[in-house]
């Protein structure tokens, strides 16, 4: 008597699998005349399979990601810039790229975005490319040229008609934004506006073509430079700079497929989860560009840890090591002193639960086979 | 057995005067050491009740030897009271936080009660006070009126390194101190201190403990001169200030001059504690070197805790050369006679094995395998010699140790740094052998990542029974196999193993009965199978195919693409034209060639088919007939490489000179092109990048088809190829540089472009970018390249050198920090992984619970084989 597919359905939902295994197993029990006595066999040689898989108690699992993580990093290479995916936007990668992620930097060290468009966008080159250009911050050099006028001490700038039709854009609105960022009147006779610094003097002068040029007209401001890529049958932009808030509340782009490797922008306006799930994903992509393969298992293990205080903590002094309960432990990693001192004046009291603070002791350590609290009765 | 007493915790704390003194053996008064008559000084730095370091001296308080005597502080009564350096800032802080009449802190009841509960609810959490301490501070100095008294508050300014200076007049030491004496118990727990471990005035020091002469001993030059330890010196300059300090105060010296006086005594006492304060300089030694004091010989990798504490120093362990035994198994160590006499294992005499004991005692120490020392059941030891050795054997009874020789069959720790990862160390079992080196099976190099230009290893003998059965379980070579980092086999075949497992395999090579037996002289058990034929003479013959499935284990099935599979665009599987398709049925080889794919390490196909279904014994097993019959299969087949493998065809070399002439010409053609203006740029590139990248990629293309030319005439009997091909070493590339073209040279992944102003060379014209004059070598390392492409070449080479260098210690401080930072998380019995302060990290290890070594068992494609085994068995 066979099982029906229903049944064979609920049977797997019920049995004590991580889902990835019950997909594998439904999906290959589809189509299959199965017996009650095969259905069986399979489900008990499968959850004895995933038994004799798991990790045993005790495991100092920690050093093993930790090696995992750091010893392929002695194979990486040191070249800093290459071009991933697009050609024409530099990343960092390898070994730099690896410390910038476990160092959870503010602001990496080449910020960028893959954006991905909603359907009505991402299909046609020009509407893709107008929303690049829309999302690309735009500055006065890129609309015209600037030129001072030291007789008249001014500056003027010869505004481009094309360019101003390309990313759509008046003449109005640069002086506008001109005149909004500097404070300063702005004078706008057609194609040409005029500036002047409040005193004439060539310090001020020049101090105000140098402002003029870091003004966003238009745009999304840190964002320098956006460039489309056909995948497939949709056009992606890849941008220079990063802006997760604004990007993914803009006309067009699909918040949900959108991306930064800024890991702390995504915590800021994403939350830790997908934080860490960003490093993750970050640290994977590092290591498999370099050909190394590394278990998911150990990076997630460093993500979580990294994570699973509320807010994205370095590995390191000032993060996840610094944070550490045990003043030995603390001190033998680094400013060995002030730990000391510290920990002296708040009467902090060491457990000597770590690995290191057991080391410095001259005692068993508590893990693996030393976390074994069994005396042999005699 | 009794069970081992624990140290449980260790509490830090400041040490208050009382205690000082209370723990002190001898209160030291003259800065002199020793007489003239070489003995120590009563009251002096060495006094004898502070311990002893010289051989034959008792320690007048313990009764220690040298060695026994741990040692004994002292102290010195220091005439006024002195800054502590390591407390500056928080001293600072406090001073501002209270009141300077009623040393009040300077917040209402109502705060501090709520400042106290934050701290207690984050001390409970396990994290850092130091925040809310921070803001207590900050809160309690906006006050310009003490709450409490009423007090107006005067701006304290401090100045480096170690004045607080209020309304223009200097706190002395003592002022500071009736301040914080002052300060009441309930205070003191708001600013994050425990008051009955630190209180805030023991931050100034008015007694000064003297370190036991345990921790500075003199040492004796040749010249018969005591050399003291710096520790000493900085403390006779404190004795001696604070004398001259006393005495004048006592005849009562102007104000000024106690002044001066304090200042240096406070300033002997800081380079004491601290030599590398800012602000102060350091003191010296006599020759000018700074003198290392008690911060220094803490800090650093040196110090005492990253040098002493975290690192120790073991016994019973060995270093030398090693080299390869390709005969051992790869569970095996060679280990050279002279270190096997000189290393021991413990063996406690039982009635049971008492004979056997008395045969290794009677061998003496200078006969292997013998006994170095015995110990007897009250503990005292007694090294064997040639003459006691028949006396001491006679003697011998049921619960003395023996310290017997290493031996054949004993399991020891082989390790070689850097220890990057767990398979850095793994367990070996001893084989003696003649010579001074270390031998292992060139196949466990992977994980110690070791080859044989002069690498040294360390190798340990564990000297308990739980040792040793740890390390037999857990770290035997086979045992680690299959590395946690990806789930796949580490140990495999290199080099000659992977070429020689594809000759003897490759295409349908014939192999007599004599060739049969010399392959497999030294593998055992094996019966040979049926021969597929017989020659024209009638001698039978068999294929290496054959053979290799010889060491296959029976039932093994499996189907995958060789290492040299070219990826055709559609696979013939089975029909493969180049025999690159390799099928195994109930482990027999049918069709295609074992090579780095099958069994290399870190991707041999079999080997983790093998282990993962017939344990770690059946995979090493497998390992080691692999490399016995790789090693037998090159020698039927000679395999060597010369500088005449590299020979191409006129031919092929004139059709290689059009290529590369052309691709020059298409550079060329490139800057007319730019300095015509009529070259596009590509989007978001100037143009001089555009430029660059074209011509970078031309001259790339140009190289790799120099390579596949020479490559078609080098053909799959080049050893080169063979090499390539089959994974063992090098690569296609590596050919194409030696045969044909070397290619681009490049820093930082551009073409060359320093050098002198507006050329590389002056052998160019400025402002030439053609191919040759930005390090495009056009000669093949054959050819040899001409003075030009050498120094391109050695600017290249040296940008590799410096990359190396700098990537090791980068990542050697990523390792170190990840380790630190994950070395105490655990897997709980309940799955979950926390860490010591028992926050849960994850709730399930990797969200699925699965060892990342024996992620297969929890993988779809075990799934597939189970339901495909399941379903077949029952339709038969």
């Amino acid at each position: 008597m066979n099982l029906s597919e229903k049944e064979v359905s609920k049977r797997i939902e019920g049995l004590p699998l991580p889902q990835s295994i019950r997909r594998a197993l439904e999906g290959e029990l589809q189509d299959v005349e199965v017996s009650e006595e095969q259905f069986s066999e399979i489900t008990e040689t499968v959850v004895a399979d995933y038994r004799r898989s798991k990790v045993e108690p005790c495991e100092a699992v920690g050093v093993v990601a930790a090696q995992s993580i750091g010893e392929p990093g002695t194979q990486m290479t040191m070249r800093t810039f290459h071009y991933a995916g697009v050609a024409e936007i530099n990343v960092t990668l390898g070994l730099p790229r690896l410390i910038e992620i476990v160092d959870a930097r503010k602001i990496p060290s080449t910020p960028t975005m893959t954006i991905r468009l909603d359907k009505d966008y991402a299909l046609d080159r020009d509407i893709a490319r107008e929303v690049a250009w829309s999302i690309e911050s735009t500055n006065i050099l890129h609309l015209g040229s600037m030129a001072t006028d030291l007789a008249e001490m001014n500056v003027v700038i010869e505004l481009n008609e094309d360019a101003l039709l390309q990313r759509k854009i008046t003449a109005e609105e640069v002086a506008g934004r001109l005149a909004e960022g500097t404070k300063l009147p702005a004078e706008q006779h057609a194609n040409q506006i005029i500036m002047t610094p409040p005193e004439p003097s060539y310090r001020d002068l020049l101090q105000l073509v140098e402002k003029i040029k870091t003004i966003s007209l238009k745009g999304i401001e840190g964002i320098n430079r956006v460039v489309i890529r056909k995948e497939g049958d949709e056009y992606v932009l890849y941008t220079e700079g990063s802006a997760l808030k604004e990007v993914i509340q803009f006309q067009g782009v699909d918040p949900t497929r959108t991306k930064t490797n800024n890991i702390t922008e995504i915590g800021d306006v994403l939350g830790i989860e997908a934080a860490r799930n960003a490093i993750i994903n970050e640290a994977t992509d590092t290591l498999r560009e370099q050909g190394l393969s590394v278990d998911v298992r150990h990076i997630m293990l460093v993500a979580d840890i990294m994570t699973c205080d509320g807010e994205v903590k370095q590995i390191g002094r000032h993060g996840v090591s610094g944070e550490k309960a045990s003043v030995l432990a603390r001190a033998a990693f680094e400013v060995t002193v002030n730990h000391i001192l510290d920990a002296a004046v708040r009467g902090d009291v060491d457990d000597l639960r770590g690995v290191t603070e057991n080391v410095i002791v001259g005692q068993p350590i508590q893990l693996g086979t030393g976390d074994v609290k069994l005396v042999a009765k005699r | 057995m009794t069970v081992p007493k624990r140290i449980g915790k260790i509490s830090f704390g400041l040490i208050s005067p009382q205690e000082f003194r209370r723990m002190s053996v001898v209160k030291i008064i003259t800065a002199d050491t020793y007489d003239d008559d070489g003995f120590p000084i009563e009251m002096g730095l060495m006094d004898p009740r502070l311990g002893v370091i010289d051989p034959g001296l008792r320690c007048r308080s313990c009764g220690g030897r040298p060695g026994e005597c741990p040692g004994h502080f002292g102290h010195i009564d220091l005439i006024a009271p002195v800054i502590h350096v390591g407390f500056a800032k928080l001293i600072r802080k406090i001073l501002r936080g209270i009141c300077r009449e009623c040393s009040r802190l300077m917040l209402l009841e109502g705060e501090k009660r709520m400042y106290i509960d934050q701290i207690e609810t984050i001390v409970r959490l396990g994290q850092t006070t130091d925040d809310i301490v921070n803001k207590v501070f900050a809160e309690a100095r906006k006050h310009k009126v003490c709450p409490y008294c009423s007090a107006p508050q005067q701006e304290i300014k401090f100045e480096r390194p170690l004045a607080y200076v209020e309304e223009g007049h200097k706190l002395t030491a003592s002022d500071i101190r009736d301040r914080f004496e002052k300060i009441p118990d309930e205070d003191i727990k708001v600013m994050g201190m425990n008051p009955d471990t630190a209180r805030p005035e023991w931050m100034l020091l008015t007694v000064l403990p003297v370190p036991p002469v345990t921790m500075r001993p003199s040492i004796t030059l040749e010249s018969g001169q005591r050399s003291e330890d710096d520790l000493t010196h900085k403390l006779v300059d404190i004795i001696r200030i604070n004398q001259r300090f006393q005495e004048n105060r006592e005849a009562g010296a102007p104000q000024l001059i106690i002044e001066d006086l304090w200042e240096l005594l406070q300033y002997h006492i800081t380079t004491f504690l601290d030599n590398t304060v800012s602000g102060v300089p350091p003191a010296r030694h006599r020759s000018g070197r700074p003198l290392k004091t008690l911060s220094q010989r803490l800090k650093g990798k040196e110090g005492r805790f990253r040098g002493s504490l975290s690192g120790k120093r073991v016994n019973f362990s060995a270093r030398t050369v090693i080299s390869p035994d390709p005969n051992l198994s790869i569970n095996e160590v060679g280990v050279p006679l002279e270190i096997a006499m000189e290393l021991s294992v413990p063996l406690v005499v039982s009635p049971r094995n008492i004979e056997v004991m008395r045969d290794f005692v009677r061998r003496g120490s200078d006969k292997h395998p013998g006994v170095n020392y015995i110990t007897r059941a009250d503990g005292r030891r007694v090294k064997v010699t040639d003459r006691n050795a028949e006396e001491v054997a006679e003697q011998l009874e049921p619960g003395w140790k023996i310290d017997r020789q290493l031996m054949d069959g004993d399991i020891v720790l082989f390790n070689r740094q850097p220890s990057l990862h767990r398979m850095s160390i793994m367990s070996h079992r001893v084989i003696v052998m003649p010579h001074k080196t270390f031998r292992l099976n060139p196949a466990v190099c992977p994980p110690y990542n070791a080859d044989f230009d002069g690498d040294e290893m360390n190798l340990h003998v564990p000297q308990t029974e739980e040792a040793r059965a740890e390390a037999e379980i857990l770290m035997r070579v086979q045992e680690n196999i299959l590395s946690p980092r990806f789930g796949g086999p580490i140990i495999g075949g290199i080099h000659d193993y992977v070429t020689g497992n594809f000759l003897l395999t490759h295409g349908d090579r014939r192999i007599s009965r004599l060739e049969v037996m010399e392959v497999l002289k030294k593998l055992h058990h094996l019966e040979i199978p049926e021969p597929v034929g017989w020659n024209e003479a009638g001698e039978p013959y068999w294929t290496g195919k054959q053979i290799f499935s010889l060491i296959l284990p029976r039932g093994l099935n499996l189907e995958f693409k060789a290492s040299f599979c070219k990826n055709c665009d559609s696979c013939k599987r089975e029909a493969c034209d180049d025999d690159a398709y390799v099928v195994i049925r109930d482990g027999k080889i049918l069709t295609g060639t074992i090579d780095a794919a099958a069994v290399g390490a870190f991707k041999g196909k079999i080997t983790d088919r093998v282990i993962k279904e017939y344990g770690p014994t059946v995979g090493a097993g497998f390992i080691d007939g692999m490399t016995q019959m790789a090693i037998r299969g090159i020698m039927l087949a000679g395999f060597s490489f010369g500088i005449d493998d590299e020979d191409i065809p006129k031919d092929a070399e004139d059709q290689i000179e059009d290529v590369l002439n052309a691709a020059r010409e298409n550079v060329t053609k490139l800057i007319d092109a730019y300095k015509a203006g009529e070259l596009e740029p590509l989007p978001g590139r100037t143009l001089d990048e555009t430029l660059e990248m074209r011509i970078m990629q031309t001259l790339g293309k140009a190289r790799d088809n120099a390579g596949s030319i020479a490559g078609r005439y080098l053909g799959i009997d080049n050893s080169g190829v063979v090499m390539a091909v089959s994974g063992a070493r090098g690569s296609m590339l590596n050919l194409t540089q030696m045969a044909a073209c070397v290619g681009q040279q490049s820093v930082r992944g551009e073409r060359i472009r320093r050098g002198y102003e507006g050329r590389t060379l002056p052998h160019f014209r400025r402002g030439d970018l053609g191919a040759e004059a930005h390090g495009f070598v056009q000669s093949s390392y054959k050819e040899g390249l001409n003075p030009t492409e050498f120094f391109f070449h050695a600017i290249g080479g040296r940008e590799g050198l410096v990359d190396t260098a700098i990537r090791t210690s980068q990542s050697g401080y990523l390792q170190r920090r990840l380790i630190n930072a994950l070395q105490d998380l655990e897997v709980q019995y309940d799955g979950t992984v926390k860490e010591t302060r028992g926050i849960i990290v994850q709730f399930s290890y990797g969200e699925d619970g699965v060892d990342a070594s024996k992620r297969d068992y929890a993988s779809p494609e075990n799934v597939h084989r189970i339901v495909q085994r399941v379903l077949k068995k029952e339709g038969a």
